[in-house]
């Protein structure tokens, strides 16, 4: 038997060479502003788990680079990803001198590439493995389930960006509720106004150029300038309308943002309802209308149902989408994570700006790995029975 | 007749776009009624000109990289030789797909620095996505007899590439590029937060300053320039698939 390399195996080696060899492992800085010092894996940590980190990341290179089982391939990404991510908290708390508080420890780019190499092999043995949706829910909930308890366990409290979590606890989480708010409020709205606005669409074709055509232009606007825009009606609506205000509305904050993100929101709803509708099949159609249904039954028994992993597909982009965008209401003083993202573009504090990333990276994340696996599922379960039938 | 009217609009757009960067103040008393307490109506901490030629060259380097970049590991992994890495660079793409603009550019001061570095790492980022994917579609939906025939007149694989595969797929790689390019467009306003010159700084002037027409005119300069190259690229696009005897989409 011949020993095989694994082709992409080489591309993680090479760069798990690199990054446990070359790139530093955590950064340190004397307070929270100044330019940091690079540490490499022995220098951050103890001895002698330094040496045990270069083992371990030694290990799974060697099974990445040649050709192993999946379940080995799985097992050594996972190892590594967990010995990375409980040492980083260990070089947190090694490198930070005896009761100072004001000095920060970050991981740095030696320990994002290493977390990257194996984050692909892990991914690669995932795409491998072809999971089904129900199974890719559940690796998602495993991984959430792993960071959870190392949050709650302390491990990272020594980490830069959880210094600038403790300081922010009670604003972090209201910033977190007022993100998903936005991002899934403006969802509701859209699909409540989007659906119907699609199936008239569909019906009255004269309508449908038309209504395409101004969304397609809305979504041209760049996000910024549509939030900005959006402060000169509702603060005009505010004033003049009462009782507006009284329900929280007001030109900056919250309701432009939640005005511009509900119509950046339109476009892929109501697009994939009419996709979705043109595509179902003329013969069902033809079937229902000979059984005597009428249009609104036709529409709720046949065309719907048919048109809905479609549909669905399109609400999957706009909860991504808008849970990206929703960092941008920062600037119009609408809140979320945005907020901690400019603050610390603004302060050069990159921790903080992480402290706004990360989360907001999760999330999208998260949305979009659930909600393909819902679409997979539906439709996975459509074919099955129509075969079946 | 009727065909003219949409090409008539799009010749306006663009007459009146050039006049607004070249003369923005022949539009003063347009935009003053949204101004506040005296403030000016024309964004005047620079030139408009200046700042849509730094957007577009911005948005060009970061797209010309991304189309490079993009189109070469397209063919890599439909090779022979790349295929291992087909299923993983999909679910890459898509992963990548779920990065918040905003949380790219962020990211990358730290390991950049301010200006227009990170924003032209976000755009190449952003614009690679859609490009690949494109371009994987284009090459491995090539009709199987076609590839054969080529095949049979003795093309080896570079040139079945060469002369077969990438000309039929051109339609669909322009496709790609033109919505990477309207996606950049937009998405390079955001970079004036990390101090890129773009026309997002006009924009975030007027978030600032609470002037409404800085907000207006920088917003409404880039969506007719996203508008204007979108109907370029797709008339492009129509021509491309003319000459491959392919029906536009």
């Amino acid at each position: 038997m011949s020993i095989r390399f694994d082709k992409l195996g080489v591309v993680i080696a090479a760069i798990t060479a690199y990054g446990a060899f070359v790139a530093p492992f955590a950064t340190f800085r004397a307070n929270r502003i100044v330019a940091g010092e690079p540490r490499s894996i022995l220098e951050a940590l103890p001895q002698p788990l330094g040496l045990v980190l270069l083992a371990v990341l030694l290990a799974a290179g060697l099974v990445a680079l040649f050709k192993t089982p999946l379940v080995v391939r799985l097992g050594a990404s996972v190892v590594a990803l967990l010995s990375l991510a409980l040492l980083i908290g260990v070089a947190g708390s090694h490198l930070t001198p005896e009761g100072n508080t004001f000095a920060r420890v970050s991981p740095a780019s030696g320990f994002w590439v290493l977390i990257f190499a194996f984050t692909l092999l892990l991914a690669d043995v995932l795409t491998r493995l072809q999971l089904s949706p129900v199974g890719r829910v559940v690796a998602l909930g495993t991984a959430a389930a792993a960071i959870w308890l190392l949050l709650a366990s302390g491990a990272w409290d020594s980490l830069s960006i959880l210094k600038e979590y403790a300081n922010r606890a009670d604003s972090f989480w209201n910033e977190a509720r007022r993100h998903v708010e936005l991002a899934l409020g403006s969802l509701v709205a859209a699909v409540l106004v989007g659906l119907p606005l699609g199936i008239l669409c569909h019906r009255v074709e004269a309508l449908r150029a038309g209504v395409l055509n101004v969304l397609n232009i809305i979504q041209t606007i760049p996000s910024i300038a549509l939030f900005g825009i959006m402060i000169a009606p509702l603060g005009w609506v505010a004033a003049n309308i009462p009782g507006a205000s009284a329900l929280g509305i007001r030109g900056i904050g919250a309701a432009p943002a939640f005005v511009a993100l509900f119509l950046y929101s339109l476009l892929p709803v109501v697009a994939n309802t009419v996709v979705g509708l043109a595509g179902v099949p003329r013969a069902a159609n033809d079937a229902a209308r000979g059984m005597g249904m009428t249009g609104w039954q036709r529409l709720k028994n046949v065309e719907f149902p048919l048109a809905f992993p479609v549909i669905l597909t399109g609400i999957r982009i706009v909860l991504v989408q808008n849970i990206g965008l929703a960092t941008i209401a920062a600037l119009i003083g609408g809140g979320g994570f945005g907020v901690f993202v400019f603050q610390g573009v603004g302060q050069t504090a990159m921790d903080l700006v992480l402290l706004g990333a990360v989360p907001t990276v999760a999330l999208a994340f998260a949305a979009a790995i659930i909600l393909d696996a819902v679409v997979e599922y539906i439709a996975t379960r459509k074919s099955t029975e129509v075969a079946a039938a | 007749m009727k065909a003219w009217i949409p090409l008539l609009l799009r010749l306006c757009l663009l007459a009146l776009l050039i006049a607004f960067l070249t003369n923005p103040l022949w539009f003063e008393p347009l935009l003053k009624p949204l101004t506040q307490n005296g403030a000016p109506a024309i964004y005047n901490q620079g030139s408009l000109m200046s700042l849509a030629i730094q957007h577009l060259r911005t948005v060009a380097i970061a797209t010309a990289a991304a189309i490079v970049v993009a189109v070469a590991l397209a063919i890599l992994v439909t090779r022979p030789v790349g295929v291992e890495f087909l299923p993983l660079s999909r679910s890459l793409v898509n992963i990548g797909q779920t990065f918040p603009p905003v949380a790219v550019l962020a990211l990358a001061v730290p390991a950049v620095g301010f200006g227009e570095k990170p924003t032209l790492i976000a755009l190449f980022l952003y614009g690679l996505l859609p490009i690949f994917e494109n371009t994987l579609t284009g090459l491995t939906t090539t009709p199987a007899n076609i590839v054969e025939a080529a095949r049979g007149a003795g093309m080896t694989g570079w040139q079945r590439l060469l002369k077969v595969e990438l000309p039929l797929s051109v339609p669909v790689i322009l496709a790609g590029i033109r919505l990477s390019v309207v996606i950049s467009l937009a998405t390079a306003t955001i970079g004036s937060t990390v101090a890129a010159k773009t026309l997002g700084e006009v924009i975030i002037a007027g978030l600032q300053s609470n002037n409404l027409a800085f907000v207006l005119q920088g917003g409404l300069i880039v969506a007719a320039l996203a508008v204007l190259i979108y109907d370029a690229l797709s008339a492009l696009e129509r021509m491309a698939a003319k000459r491959m005897g392919q029906v536009a989409a």
